[in-house]
């Protein structure tokens, strides 16, 4: 036996998974409060203990973990036009792991100034014009970050004829020139700036939030969760060398603030004719939606979805549905006592999944003109993904994952969006799919191993 | 000298597919940078489109008769995205059958076209004047 241990330093919770790389499989999981405060290895100690009375005593040959500790990556981001280099900067720092506090388009101005000098990001991405195109409004916008001062680093993704400018008006900032998020009109290229994104977080975030300490035990935090789990998520869609993949997929993790929505799936037209409008989809798409969660952002459900239809699909009153949202959205840690606030939580669970895949989704619009029926698409179209994995505490311990999770599938009241049509559904049970894109950096056939032996099926809908 | 850029497209929900095509090739070879928008362009994608490109000029086709319909507020809009200096060119089978183009042309250099072309004007004629009114010398 080889055991590795993958440690998840959440916001809140520390979660440690022990898996055998020897002949893969979990060993076990256990976890702990997060003592980011203190000392961060405490509540890493105490997982340990807990850990080891399930497994017996451990002899770990590797040390690999994660952090979402202390409010996760937080970035903020600004660019030119919303749909297009502000949209793509913010697509940029999803898919590298970020909690995007916000996107800013056009010049910032002087309220955004205030704002981003409160928010006081851990980095800034910096981005707006094609090469070769607009410059005014990154130097502008520049020009105000350096009046704003700060520590964080800036990284710098635009338009590459404005880049030494703005890195002359930074001076004295730390600054990281990237390619062009948008170095064509209409292109997207956003890895070189995620791999910097990740480099930046490796350098220093880790450092600034006290989880360095946690370094001498762990052979090191190697990147924010989310990360992980889009690695582990292309990793069981795509397969390895010698393992293949389950093809492509959509993954739903429902938190308590915020939904993420995961897809690995190219989701291109079904109909070559069909014409592509907005920006190109990333093969792995990751986006989140802060106003949908089971707690905190619970009302946000409720805007979304209508009180009515929540109501009715937890068969209780609409009156009562009310108090209930009322109680979870004060009493952020209370779990459903009965049958009634059961039906109620998986009512809103179910709508807070159909709210965040329609928005992740792409949708399929017929544009009558004069001449007839055209067919237009914007965003992915994932009709013909057929694997559904649920992940997240709000999801996998609730017996009816399955129906919950067929919220996300297509539906005949929306027919333009682009929704998976018929999926198997996989649940991430026990809780590890973070802890495999850790251990897939080094052992992917292991690590594929172990998802699909744990992601457990929950019936197939439709 | 550094390129000029365009912004090229056909206008609405006008799928005629080919003159734009050939206008991309004709613009591209007489030394533009051309942003191809293709078919069935709102007026908002010509606009988004040049700002971020720092776009001199919008060259709009319109083929199938709508023209005059879909072009409206393109200026106005244009200018409140403050892109007041951009050139605005019109061309392709901009009305409805065969009417006298000064008219025409009338009516979308009122709308805020610097020029519109009758049917059948060969991209020569358009490259031209854009160099013109862009001030390219050879
Ligand atoms: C092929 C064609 C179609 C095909 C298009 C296929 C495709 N995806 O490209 C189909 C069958 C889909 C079609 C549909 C329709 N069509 Co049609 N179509 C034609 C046709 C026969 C040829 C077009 C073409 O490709 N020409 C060749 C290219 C190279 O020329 P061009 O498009 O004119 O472009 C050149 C110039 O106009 C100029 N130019 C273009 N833009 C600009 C801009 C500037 C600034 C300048 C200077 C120059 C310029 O340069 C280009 C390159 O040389 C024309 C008739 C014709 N002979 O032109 C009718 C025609 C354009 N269609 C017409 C009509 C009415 C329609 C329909 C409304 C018919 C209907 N009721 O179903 C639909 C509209 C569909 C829609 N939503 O767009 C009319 C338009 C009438 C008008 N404007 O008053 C035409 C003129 C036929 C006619 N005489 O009635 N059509």
């Amino acid at each position: 036996m080889k055991p590795v241990l993958l440690i998840d330093f959440g916001s809140t919770y520390t979660k440690v998974t022990a898996a055998d790389i020897d002949s893969p499989r979990l060993l076990g999981t256990a976890n702990s409060y997060t003592t980011v405060q203190t000392d961060i290895n405490d509540g890493l100690a105490d997982a340990l203990i807990r850990l080891e009375k399930k497994t017996g005593k451990l002899d770990f040959c590797a040390r690999y973990a994660c952090s979402s500790a202390a409010g996760g990556l937080r970035m903020l981001a600004s660019g030119l036009v919303p749909e297009l280099t502000a949209e793509a900067a913010k697509t940029a720092s999803l898919g590298a792991g970020a909690k995007v506090l916000k996107t800013y388009s056009f010049k910032l101005t002087e309220d955004d100034e205030e704002e981003i000098r409160r928010l006081d990001p851990d980095i800034f991405l910096l981005v707006g014009g094609t090469d070769g195109g607009n410059t005014d409004c990154i130097t502008h916008n520049a020009r105000v970050l350096a009046r704003i001062g700060g520590t964080y680093p800036i990284i710098l993704a635009g338009n590459r004829n404005a880049a030494r400018e703005c890195e002359r008006i930074l001076e004295g900032r730390e600054v990281h020139i990237c390619e062009n998020v948008m170095p064509r009109f209409g292109t997207l290229n956003i890895e070189p700036t995620q791999k910097q994104i990740r480099e930046v977080f490796l350098n220093r975030i880790v450092q600034a939030k006290g989880l360095t300490q946690a370094s001498e035990l762990i052979s090191g935090i190697m990147m924010p969760t989310p990360s992980a789990v889009m690695t582990a998520m292309e990793l069981l869609a795509k397969g390895t060398k010698n393992i293949p993949g389950i093809g492509d997929l959509v993954a739903v993790d429902v938190g308590g603030a915020t939904t993420d929505i995961y897809s690995v799936a190219e989701g291109l037209p079904d109909d070559p004719r069909t014409s592509l409008k907005g920006l190109p989809e990333p093969y792995i798409k990751r986006t989140v939606e802060g106003d949908i969660g089971m707690r905190y952002s619970i009302h946000g459900i409720v805007d979304a979805a209508g009180l009515d239809r929540i109501a009715e699909a937890a068969g209780i009153s609409e009156q009562r549905m009310g108090e209930i949202v009322d109680m979870f959205g004060e009493n952020t840690d209370m779990l459903p006592y009965d049958e009634e606030t059961q039906s109620a939580d998986e009512a809103l669970a179910s709508f807070a999944v159909r709210v965040a895949v329609t928005r992740h989704a792409g949708r399929l619009e017929e544009v009558f003109g004069i001449g007839g029926l055209k067919l237009v698409q914007t965003g992915k179209n994932l009709l013909n993904v057929d694997k559904f994995i649920v992940t997240g505490g709000s999801l996998i311990h609730t017996k009816n994952t399955g129906r919950i999770a067929s919220y996300g599938f297509y539906d005949e009241e929306d027919p333009t969006s682009l929704k998976p049509k018929s999926c198997e559904v996989l649940v991430d049970r026990s809780y590890i799919i973070a802890a495999m894109g850790l251990l897939s950096q080094y052992y992917p056939d292991a690590a594929l191993t172990i998802l699909k032996e744990e992601l457990i099926k929950d019936g197939t809908s439709k | 000298m550094e390129k000029k850029t365009l912004v090229i497209g056909v206008i609405g929900a006008d799928v005629h597919a080919v003159g734009n095509q050939i206008l991309y090739h004709a613009f591209t070879d007489a030394g533009f940078n051309v942003i191809n928008l293709g078919v069935m362009v709102s007026q908002e994608e010509f606009i988004n489109a040049a700002i971020e490109t720092n776009a001199d000029a919008i060259v709009v086709s319109s083929l199938y008769g709508q023209g005059e319909l879909d072009c409206r507020g393109l200026r106005e809009k244009c200018n409140e995205a403050g892109l007041e200096n951009i050139l605005l060119y019109v061309g392709g089978n901009i009305v409805i059958g065969k009417q006298p183009f000064d008219e025409v042309e009338k009516r979308f250099k009122a709308m805020g076209f610097d020029r519109s072309f009758p049917p059948g004007t060969p991209p020569e004629v358009d490259i031209e004047a854009l160099k013109e009114d862009l001030h390219i010398e050879e």
